[in-house]
Order: C-alpha cells, then structure tokens, then sequence
C-alpha cells in the first residue's frame, strides 16, 4: 500500500460531516436512524473493545466463518439506501478478527435488499498471529509487556490473538479506490473517523496539527452516546430524552475546526461538560494520545459552546506518530464461575459472609483446587471496596437492610470450576437463614474461559508490509 | 478549613485499558481546579483505593478542560476478559473516587452538586401494570 505523499482528495466538500453511529459490538442500530436523515457523508462504525476481540476468538473457535462483529448486517440494513443513492460512504471496525467473513456479510446483506454496484473493500493485514514467533526470533521484536514490561517469554500460554492496531491509511488507500464500505479488522477507533477527512480534505500524512484534530474529533465520536450524556456525571437526570439518546457527529472543516453536533429535535446534549468526559475516556496521558497516525495533544483543544448543542473544538496540537503499532495478543488464562446469594435483614451481610465462609470451607472438604477467589458483598461494598469506609472493627458503618452476596473463582480446569459452584446447593436448607440462591442470575452459566490481554508494540514496517486492500463489487 | 467529599466539586468517568484504569475528576471553575489540583495527589488517590489498585498511579493534567486524570496500573483485578470483579471494566471507579474527602477553605465547605430530580422517571413508573 502507498505509505508517502498525501492521498488523492475525493470530491470537493469543504465540510464534511462524520458520525459515530456505533460505540460498541452490541450497541442499538436504531440509532443510525436520524443520522442519516439528518445527512452524514460518512457513517463510522465501532464495533472493537479489547474484551470484544476476545469475544470473537471465542466465537472463531466454535465457528470459523465467524469472528466478526455479527451486528453488522443489522446496521447495514439501515444505511445501505443511502449508500446506494451515493449519499453515505460506511467505515467499520466490525471485521473483528475475519473481516474477510464480515464482508461477505455485507455483500449478501445488500444482495438481499437488491442493491447491487456499491464497492465493499476489506482492510487485511492486522492479524499478526501466525508470525508471531518469527517476528521475535528472526526480527528483533521483543513484544515485552507494554504496561508491566514483562518478557514475551513469560506468556503464560500461547496467544489466541495478535491484532496490531492499524491507522487510517489503509481505509483512506480504500477510498481513493472507490470504496463505499470500508470493512476492516482491528484498525484503532478514532482512525476510523480521522481516514474519511484526511481523504476529503487531502490532509498530508506529516500533517500532525490537521491529523490531531481528526483523531480527537474521532475520539469524541467512537463511543456513540457517551459524548451526548450516555454514563455523564453531571446533570444526568436532566438531559432530555434519557431513553432515546441520540448518537454524535461532527462537521469538520479543512483546517481541522469540528463543531460536534447531533440530529435535529433528537433528545441528550452536546456541552463542553457532556464532552470532556468523553476527551478523557480510556486516555492516558491527555497530552500525548498516541494513535497509529499522530500522537494528538488532547490538553491543546479549545471547546467552544455554540448556540443549539453545538461545540466547536479547535487548535488541536499533535506531534509525529511513532514507529510502533500497538498490538494486542490474548491467552488462555483460566476457568472462572461465580455464584450469587441475596440475604435479608436483620444481619444481612454477617449471613453473606458466613455463606461464603461455608462454601469456601466445603470446596476445601471436596478436594477442588481453587487458584483465586473474589468475594463481593453488594449493597456493601461490593463496587467501592477500600474506598467504602468501615467501622473500626470491620464491619460495614451501617446495619444493610439486605445484602447479596457474589463469589467468583478461578480454576485451572473447566470442570473443576463448574463443580465449585455446587457445592452451593446445599446450602439452600443447610446454612444461614433466608438466602436466595441465584439472585440477579449468576450461579447458573457454568464455566466460563478467561482470557489475559498482553499489551504490546510491534515495528510499524513490519505490519505495513503485510496490510492489504481489496475490493469487490456488490453483484 | 473544612473537610468536603469530592463529589460536591467533581464530575468524574472511568475508563480501562487493559489492567489499566482511568479515572478523569472535572471541575466547574478555575478556582476549584486550583483545589483539586492541590489536595487530589497521585499519592492520595493510590492510598484512597488501596488494596484495589495493586500498582502505580500517575496523574495528568488538562487545564484546558479543567481535569486531572489518574491513571493506575494493576487496577482491574488483570483486566476485562481475566478479571473476577463484577465490575470487570472499572466503570464505577470514578465514583468511588470522588468519595474521598479533601481539605476545602470554609467559603466551600457548603457546595453542593445538584441532587437527581427523578419526576419523569416517577411518570413512566408509577404506570407501569404492577402487582
């Protein structure tokens, strides 16, 4: 792929208007909706979490035409008439770990709604696994632990998934191509909405101020409603329409000056507040957010509330990007099973901690080996732990009026780890009185597979040589 | 000087990546910034969580968004897929930090942030078909 010069400016808009309409594999289609009413040039959708990619491996390994995020065609349902009338270009993540499968999705989604003609591309060439071990041995790449700086060969056990974490280049490379989908796999979230503008405007590739504010913009789309009043510590109770949270967007001149915006009569609310939150979400250091294309200057940008929940964001600052990608690898890390048991008062929690006492002490009597427990008391301190005060001697400062108890375990194998769990089933005539086994659900699922995430870097060139753009008409 | 929980001053979110939380404190004006600024430590932020935060914690500033983030290493239990928290992304640590008390002059002791106004949520519940 051409990796030097600026790209190949598509059409001539001076403003061109992206949305986030979607923050997550799961996320409501519905809300695309009033996007495309309201008129998007470009609809991106992000689909990719960490734990998302870890759900497809899991979905891979069952099936393997699957791996992608399997929401897509519910999306494209929606969007694809106004692909067809050339109103709307789709940029997705939501090829996962096979965005070759997921563009067979597509193609057979829109094939279904007899729109034929329309261009699919898919971004190959994130997917590192099968070179893993080469590229350590034969290239140098020591893919120590990003946080903990931990030795590769410390894994604990071999990596399930390698997806480095690609830029906007590929998808731009797609649209110079003609591409009206662009399906890719684990390209980082905010490229997926920087791509369509440095298309448009023709933004060069060293052209780090422009870039910056294309990853910010982007960043403050990716997550769909949190940056229209979605999990918003302010007034939330007061925004209008908390049921129907509309989804952003954002009107992006060449110069990189967005005014983030949301569709006519739609309810939440764009403010400098609703979007700070969402500036610092999942960031590290605000003043070297470090994309695959630009390390952006988050604390540089100036946020002007405009009239009609309009905020214009400007003279974003960004640096050169570095030379690595960030990667991400998984691995197998265990079995884990959880039980939940609600307990009313009077000693509410003095029976939950008995309960657990008991199950712990019976798990020991059967001879099943536990590698970890975690032990919750919801409506205790279930979600605060430490920072939730205790009296002197222990105890929570106020007598609960009830208190569910959650116990969750790690075994090295599955079949221990489901058995832990029935050693609770006794205890529903045989322990403290008035628990309610299964309370909220848990308790019943069995085992589930852990998986550990390994942060890492990887050489860009060595991942660049490797990404590949191909596209296919709908026929 | 007086003693005031942060959640009077702050608005708060939480993020994660990896076994790495995030939690970013807001203020609503220079001069509370200033305060939190001054109080809200990396130090005091690593003692406030203690045990459920196993490694480091860093703090950055965004003046221009008048927020501190605090970034913390070993805080998700091992992270999202591996942890065996109920709250296995830590979305709920910005609330557990704006729990802490800090130092405040005696002209803020009395601030508070607005408390939730829940009459539409009465509205849609109240006719609901319940026993």
């Amino acid at each position: 792929m051409p990796v030097d010069g600026p790209p190949t400016a598509g059409s001539v808009l001076t403003l061109v208007t992206i949305a986030g309409g979607q923050g997550f594999y799961g996320d409501t289609p519905t809300a695309v909706d009033a996007l495309l009413d309201e008129g998007v040039d470009y609809l991106c959708l992000e689909a990719l979490a960490e734990l998302t990619l870890a759900i497809l491996q899991k979905d891979r390994q069952r099936d393997e035409t699957r791996g992608y995020a399997r929401d897509l065609p519910a999306y494209l349902s929606r969007a694809l008439p106004y692909v067809a009338d050339g109103r709307t270009k789709i940029i997705t993540n939501a090829g996962g770990i096979n965005p070759a499968a997921a563009t067979r999705a597509a193609a057979e989604t829109a094939r279904a709604m007899g729109i034929v003609g329309i261009k699919i591309a898919t971004v190959l060439g994130d997917d590192v696994l099968t070179r893993l071990d080469t590229l350590h041995t034969g290239q140098s790449q020591t893919f120590a632990h990003l946080d903990t700086g931990q030795s590769f060969s410390t894994l604990p056990s071999p990596a399930l998934f390698a997806a480095a974490y690609l830029g906007a280049r590929p998808i731009v490379d797609a649209l110079a191509q003609g591409a009206d989908i662009v399906i890719t796999g684990r390209v980082a979230d905010a490229s997926l909405f920087l791509a369509p503008l440095a298309y448009e405007h023709g933004w060069a590739w060293d052209d780090w101020d422009r870039l910056a504010a294309g990853i910010l913009v982007g960043h403050l789309l990716e997550c769909s409603g949190q940056s229209l009043g979605g999990n918003y510590s302010g007034d939330w109770w007061a925004l209008p329409h908390p049921w129907d949270l509309p989804y952003p967007m954002a009107r992006v001149e060449a110069d990189g000056t967005a005014v983030i915006c949301k569709p006519a009569s739609s309810g939440g609310r764009v403010s400098t507040d609703t979007l700070r939150h969402q500036l610092l979400y999942e960031v590290h250091d605000p003043a070297r957010y470090i994309s695959p294309d630009v390390v952006a200057d988050f604390a540089s940008a100036h946020f002007d509330d405009l009239p009609g929940d309009q905020v214009r964001v400007s003279e974003v600052r960004g640096t050169p990007a570095t030379d690595t990608y960030k990667l991400l690898l998984a691995y197998h890390a265990g079995w884990a099973g959880e039980v939940r048991v609600a307990f009313s008062w009077p000693d509410a929690y003095e029976k939950a901690k008995a309960t657990a006492a008991i199950l712990a002490k019976r798990v020991e009597m059967a001879g099943l080996d536990v590698a970890e427990w975690h032990i919750e008391y919801w409506g205790v301190d279930a979600l605060g732990g430490p920072t939730v005060p205790r009296a002197a001697d222990g105890m929570p400062r106020h007598e609960p009026p009830e208190c569910v108890l959650r116990v969750a375990w790690r075994c090295d194998d599955q079949r221990t780890a489901g058995l832990v769990g029935r050693e609770l089933v006794p205890l529903t005539l045989s322990a403290p009185p008035a628990g309610l086994t299964g309370a909220g659900g848990g308790g019943r699922g069995g085992a589930t597979e852990l998986l550990g995430i390994w942060p890492t870097l990887i050489d860009k060139r060595i991942v660049d040589d490797q990404v590949r753009v191909t596209i296919e008409e709908v026929r | 000087m007086a003693r005031l929980q942060l959640r009077e001053l702050c608005g708060y979110r939480a993020g994660d990546k990896g076994d790495v939380a995030n939690v970013a404190i807001f203020a609503d004006d220079d001069d509370t910034y200033a305060l939190i600024a001054r109080e809200v430590t990396a130090e005091r932020v690593k003692a406030h969580f203690a045990t459920m935060v196993r490694g480091r914690v860093d703090r950055y500033e965004a003046a221009n968004v008048r927020a501190l983030n605090f970034v913390m290493q070993g805080a998700l239990g091992g992270g999202g897929p591996r942890t065996l928290r109920a709250d296995n992304l830590g979305k709920t640590l910005g609330g557990a930090l704006v729990r802490m008390d800090i130092e405040v002059p005696d002209s803020m002791a009395d601030r508070r942030r607005p408390r939730p106004a829940l009459g539409w949520a009465d509205e849609i519940l109240d006719r609901l078909p319940q026993t």
